[in-house]
């Protein structure tokens, strides 16, 4: 497989990044580049709109934070073409990172009988 | 022996070594900033009806940084894009935007880190409680703040009437009870946000420090073994994307939420 | 793939320059020199913390009596505040704030600057790249730069007893306010060199973590899949994995509280805290339990990181002595994966007394009865492992059958504390520290003494004296039961724990209810115990220094007879552990294999045994 002018440095075996594949990508990378903008100029304005409940403020602060995480990550970090290992890592972490979130905040609520108050 | 799969990636996970480190430690750093935003979210959560502050970050300055670590965000990749395609000189010169980003974002994040240390919260002995920044006017005598006077301290929480500022509000030293400047010991709201922004920055520096040294120093290995290099600068960008995607969840959650 | 100028092995490894003394052994970057250094440093610390301890049981057993000659020089070492005078106006009684101190840094001191740094430091770092045919960890420097945290965390701890105010008197868990609040005068005092301290340790365990993962994964010879792996590898695997995930939000919380301690924030500061009858000047509006949280969430899975590297130890070393395979090899890989998972979802159960609700208790309890299994699992392997073998006797078989039992008892009286009804009596009682201490003394550290003693003659060429080896595990079992046992008495009579005149204040007298004398008066056959145990060590060290120039040779690179790929390296091993690249063709406990001449198979020979002709095999 011949894909490449850098003969003696690329590896013969597989190689998803090979030059016509890195100058496409190239192109996805500014169209993401762009899209994050946006989503921050979406977010700022979301933000001034006023809900009658706080929550949906929140709500969608945190959905165009992780549209914007999910583009940085499955874009610009390659995730979206990453191999198994790296995904079961992250899987993983989130999980853990979940649980810890979750589980702690279920246990200083409503329910318990200490709380900050 | 040499170590194998330094460069060339091993055949069943697809992975250099390099590239597998960087992620596992990305994992832990997750966790780190994990923590740190559940332990935002619990004091939130738990605090007092009206005790926790609105819109005391300029969100412009905020959108700023914003814009800056995305565009770095950018040029790290097209930069990494212009190695893979033997493009040198064009890796120089994005690789030199992203750490050009990196120090207007730490100018902008010092001087507001500076506006907030200048905030004062002053307690008149006479029960009232002025709001402002210190002035240079001030002396020994007398403090002289921009801000205003407000009727609690409660109404300080909303941070969006900041704009009606008196230009000179003038206090005599000696009829101050207590006053305090916004620094993380102030609540919890400005105790978080100094960590998280602080240690944030300290990745900043970090991640900058490191790209900097390949860019600069380190560049003859590109002459020496290419691939090792194109490496070395895909897995310091992998570390600048992280630290961009932490300020992504940073930048609403703490000005504007 | 041909092989290109760039990726010469010849330009760096073989040869190289002799390097200096200093490169070698101070600045290496050889994994065996990183675990030698880890294990010596380690072992130095374990004796330092097990003398805070020693002293921390002549204040239980005769509170208020002077030390004898250690007392005074105490006294002279860090003054009149920290050690007192008895009634007799001798020199040299444990203060409590001293003893407080040396409480909370026993502790830390045998958790992280003592097991975890053996057991994942120095027999993982030795081992591991051995065993899975590497020429050295992934990531050299990034090992030697994770050893120099390591030192430094250990430097600060070690300094802290000596400034103003002494070490860090909070628990070894440093729970807020307390750890706040208490010599917060004095600054930098040391709970902020505790929490620096703390930092360096979580950094070098992070970048260790992440060395041995990648090496593991990335590593692993030609042939060595997955499930040829030693188990001593996947334990090791498995712990690197808890380090990296649930050391970061302790990371973050020792911020948060070194940002609580000096910048006076109020991370975990209550709104209207009282000390000493003022309220604090501080913000307010923080949460005690947010850093039990944090605590706790890598408490749990850190003591997994303790237990699991000696199991794997241990298994390597009873399928050597029984010259069998590992019976369940495969249940053990998956218990010890799930373990592994498991441990993230039960911290709260060290939180049970703070006022949860009921279920989210449940919920705690529920997953914490849960990793009781895979953990029973892998014991039974280990037991029935036992069964029909050969048994040899040696030192560090001792040492590892004494382990098997000993885990069980830790093990199993860990189930009264994972029910929340029944932990309402017996948390912070002494029950937990018999419980505890039995896992990770006659357990994890029983295990540790197997290991030096079986991998000695890998990095010596020699044994290590039998005779003395044999005595140093019949004393220590003797003591350690001694020992431990009597404190889960005292823990289910109510005993409390961290108390600095060992419950005298609660015994009962002149009608007034409280412990019986009985109970309380424990403490001195207790301490004696601790005091032989200490005493029982002392062959032991002569033993390793003295056999490192006498110990009777071994003759051989492979003088247990084991099939790992450790053992079929020169003794020690090279710089780069293996001249030619290894193939491994076979699992990794091939014992007692039909084969004329020997009966074992290292994984990495490729020729098949003979096939028998008739009858047994016969040994020429």
């Amino acid at each position: 497989m011949s894909d490449t002018n850098l003969t003696s440095v690329t590896s013969a075996s597989v190689d998803e990044h090979s030059m016509e594949e890195v100058r496409k990508h190239v192109r996805t990378y500014l169209i993401v580049g762009v899209a994050l903008m946006c989503g921050t100029v979406l977010t700022v304005w979301a933000s001034l709109i006023h809900f009658d409940s706080r929550a949906m403020n929140i709500a969608l602060a945190l959905l165009i934070a992780s549209t914007k995480g999910f583009l940085v990550a499955g874009f610009f970090m390659h995730l979206i073409s990453e191999k198994k290992m790296i995904y079961s890592v992250l899987a993983f972490t989130v999980f853990f990172f979940a649980a810890l979130m979750i589980l702690t905040l279920w246990s200083m609520g409503h329910d318990s009988i200490i709380q900050i108050r | 022996m040499e170590i194998p799969y330094a460069v060339k990636p091993r055949p069943d996970t697809g992975l250099y070594n390099a590239k597998l480190g960087i992620w596992l430690f990305l994992a832990s750093e997750v966790m780190l900033f994990g923590a740190l935003f559940s332990s935002y979210i619990l004091l939130r959560v738990n605090a007092e009806e009206g005790t926790w502050p609105h819109h005391w970050l300029n969100i412009w300055l905020g959108m700023t940084n914003t814009f800056v670590l995305i565009l770095s965000s950018v040029t790290v990749v097209l930069g990494w894009a212009a190695l893979k395609m033997n493009q040198f000189k064009r890796y120089k010169l994005y690789q030199g935007i992203t750490i050009l980003c990196a120090l207007v974002f730490l100018c902008i994040k010092s001087f507001e880190y500076r506006d907030k240390f200048m905030h004062y919260e002053v307690h008149l002995k006479d029960g009232r409680i002025a709001d402002g920044h210190k002035q240079p006017e001030s002396t020994d005598k007398v403090l002289v703040l921009e801000g205003r006077y407000v009727a609690s301290h409660a109404e300080l929480m909303e941070g969006e009437v900041h704009h009606e500022a008196e230009p000179r509000i003038e206090i005599p030293r000696d009829q101050i009870a207590s006053m305090e400047n916004y620094g993380p010991w102030h609540n919890t709201y400005t105790a978080i946000y100094f960590t998280l922004t602080g240690l944030h920055a300290l990745h900043v520096i970090g991640g900058a420090i490191v790209i900097f040294a390949i860019w600069g120093p380190l560049a003859k290995v590109w002459e020496q073994d290419p691939e090792r290099y194109t490496n070395r600068v895909e897995v310091s960008g992998l570390f600048w994307h992280f630290v961009d995607l932490v300020w992504i969840f940073l930048f609403p959650v703490l000005y504007l939420l | 793939m041909q092989p290109t100028p760039h990726d010469d092995p010849h330009t760096h490894e073989s040869h190289h320059a002799e390097l200096g003394f200093w490169r070698k052994y101070i600045f290496s970057t050889d994994h065996k020199i990183i675990g030698l250094q880890y294990g010596i440093t380690a072992l130095l610390f374990m004796f330092f913390g097990f003398c805070l301890m020693m002293m921390m049981r002549w204040q239980l057993a005769y509170p208020g009596k002077a030390l004898p000659v250690v007392g005074t020089w105490l006294y002279h070492l860090l003054g009149p505040e920290m050690v007192g005078k008895d009634a007799a106006g001798h020199v040299g009684v444990i203060m409590p704030d001293l003893y407080n101190s040396f409480g909370a840094m026993h502790g830390t001191i045998m958790v992280f600057l003592a097991i975890v740094p053996l057991a994942f430091g120095a027999f993982g770092n030795f081992v591991t790249p051995l065993q899975i045919g590497a020429p050295d960890m992934a990531f050299p420097r990034v090992n030697m730069a994770s050893y120099q945290f390591y030192f430094l965390g250990g430097v600060i701890m070690f300094a802290s007893f000596f400034i103003p105010g002494g070490a860090a008197q909070s628990g070894w868990t440093s729970y807020s306010p307390l750890a706040t609040v208490t010599n917060d005068a004095q600054h930098p005092n040391g709970q902020t060199f505790w929490i620096f301290g703390m930092v360096c340790l979580i950094n070098s365990s992070l970048l260790g973590a992440v060395n041995f993962i990648t090496t593991i994964i990335q590593l692993r010879a030609k042939g060595l899949n997955w499930m040829r792996m030693p188990f001593f590898v996947w334990a090791q695997f498995v712990t690197a994995f808890l380090l990296l995930l649930a050391f970061p939000p302790l990371e973050a919380a020792s911020v948060l509280q070194l940002m609580d301690n000096l910048l006076h924030t109020s991370f975990f500061l209550p709104t209207g805290l009282m000390v000493s009858g003022q309220p604090l000047h501080i913000s307010g509006g923080g949460s005690p339990l947010l850093w039990q949280h944090l605590f706790w969430f890598l408490g749990h899975p850190e003591v997994y990181v303790l237990i699991l590297p000696a199991m794997g130890i241990v298994t390597e070393i009873i399928a050597n002595n029984t010259r069998k395979p590992i019976w369940g090899y495969r249940s053990m890989v998956y218990s010890v994966m799930v373990i592994g998972f498991l441990s993230f979802i039960v911290w709260a159960h060290h939180m049970y007394l703070t006022g949860m609700g009921t279920r989210i208790a449940t919920f705690f309890q529920t997953t914490t009865m849960m990793i009781s299994i895979p953990s029973v699992i892998i014991l039974t392997a280990l037991f029935i492992s036992l069964w029909g073998a050969s048994i040899r006797i040696n030192t560090p078989m001792l040492f590892a059958l004494g382990f098997l039992p000993m885990f069980g008892i830790g093990g199993l009286t860990g189930l009264p504390l994972g029910f929340n009804a029944s932990d309402i009596q017996l948390h912070d009682t002494y029950y937990v520290i018999a419980h505890f201490h039995y896992i990770v003394a006659p357990g994890t550290i029983f295990a540790l003494f197997a290991g030096i003693y079986f991998w000695y003659p890998k990095m010596t060429g020699r044994f290590m004296n039998e005779f003395w080896g044999k005595v140093h595990f019949g004393l220590s079992f003797l003591f350690m039961n001694l020992l431990f046992m009597p404190m889960f008495v005292q823990g289910l009579e109510g005993m409390s724990r961290r108390m600095y005149d060992g419950a005298a204040t609660y015994a009962e007298s002149g009608g007034v209810v409280g412990l019986s004398k009985y109970i309380v008066g424990l403490n001195v056959p207790i301490s004696h115990a601790a005091w032989a145990l200490g005493l029982a060590q002392i062959p032991f060290i002569i033993n390793f220094f003295y056999s490192i120039k006498h110990g009777r040779k071994t003759g051989s690179d492979n003088p247990w007879e084991a099939t790992t790929l450790d053992w079929q390296t020169p003794t020690p091993p090279p710089h780069g552990n293996f001249d030619k690249p290894v193939e491994v063709f076979r699992g990794p406990y091939e014992y007692s294999v039909p084969n004329p001449r020997r009966d074992f198979i290292p994984q990495n020979e490729p020729s098949q045994p003979e096939p028998l002709t008739h009858g047994n095999p016969v040994r020429s």
